[in-house]
């Protein structure tokens, strides 16, 4: 997958008020929420922000703690706009 | 009655030993046991009970919350091995996904700020690092875990 580390390593509360704090389309879903054939884990509402046509979201890791992702993502955009859940 | 066990980073080596401990004893009391985890975690745990006499199936950690998300399957327990925030977003996560009683298995040196990330479910707290009496000893003090379910 093509990605860019916006914030690595951090707790996932930073993670979320990262993204509140640095983007203005944001969408929240429940934990388990799946984008990029992937499950999100996290402190729900999980905050995931829509960028032009990029997706910021956190990604939990257990060894690594919380990343925010940027991640290009046309049809996973269209799914938060049209409420997907 | 069904049990999940859910294993964070592998690197506090008391993590392998209570879920070990608390596996056997879920065992005897009848519990289907699970254990998910990462490659490492899961490898730790098989590698210490080559004979499976106490670690009856496993799995891998994205998997069962895909599974879990997906309603295809659940439990009555989850215990979440919590040493660092990441466990505390697995458990929010699994109190989101499942209706099992949850159970926080919270150890490290630093065990304060995670049990008070913690309160919504059962705590099985203590100090330790490298030495696994002192967690032990609190698994000990819970009787019964099917009395939980009920």
């Amino acid at each position: 997958m093509n990605y860019e580390i916006l914030l690595p390593n951090s707790s996932f509360k930073e993670c979320a008020e990262y993204i509140k704090k640095n983007f203005k389309e944001i969408y929240y879903v429940p934990a388990g929420y799946k984008i990029f054939d992937n499950y999100l884990v996290g402190i729900p509402p999980i905050p995931i922000a829509v960028d032009n046509s990029d997706i910021i979201m956190p990604y939990v890791k257990p060894c690594h703690g919380c990343f925010v992702l940027r991640i290009p993502g046309k049809e996973e955009v269209m799914g938060l706009r049209a409420g997907k859940s | 009655m069904k049990a999940l066990l859910m294993m964070g980073c592998p690197e506090l080596p008391v993590q392998t030993a209570a879920a070990l401990y608390i596996a056997n004893k879920l065992d005897r009391e009848g519990f289907e046991v699970i254990i998910a985890g990462n490659k490492a975690a899961i490898s730790l745990l098989l590698n210490s009970d080559p004979e499976k006499h106490y670690i009856k199936k496993v799995m891998d950690l994205d998997r069962c919350i895909g599974a879990l998300a997906e309603k295809k399957m659940d439990f009555d327990l989850c215990f979440v091995f919590i040493h660092s925030d990441s466990g505390i977003s697995y458990l929010a996560t699994i109190k989101s996904i499942s209706k099992a009683k949850t159970i926080a298995v919270i150890f490290g040196k630093e065990i304060e700020p995670l049990i008070e990330e913690s309160t919504d479910s059962v705590i099985i707290a203590a100090k330790a690092v490298h030495n696994p009496t002192p967690l032990q000893a609190k698994i000990d003090g819970v009787k019964s875990w099917a009395a939980l379910t009920r």
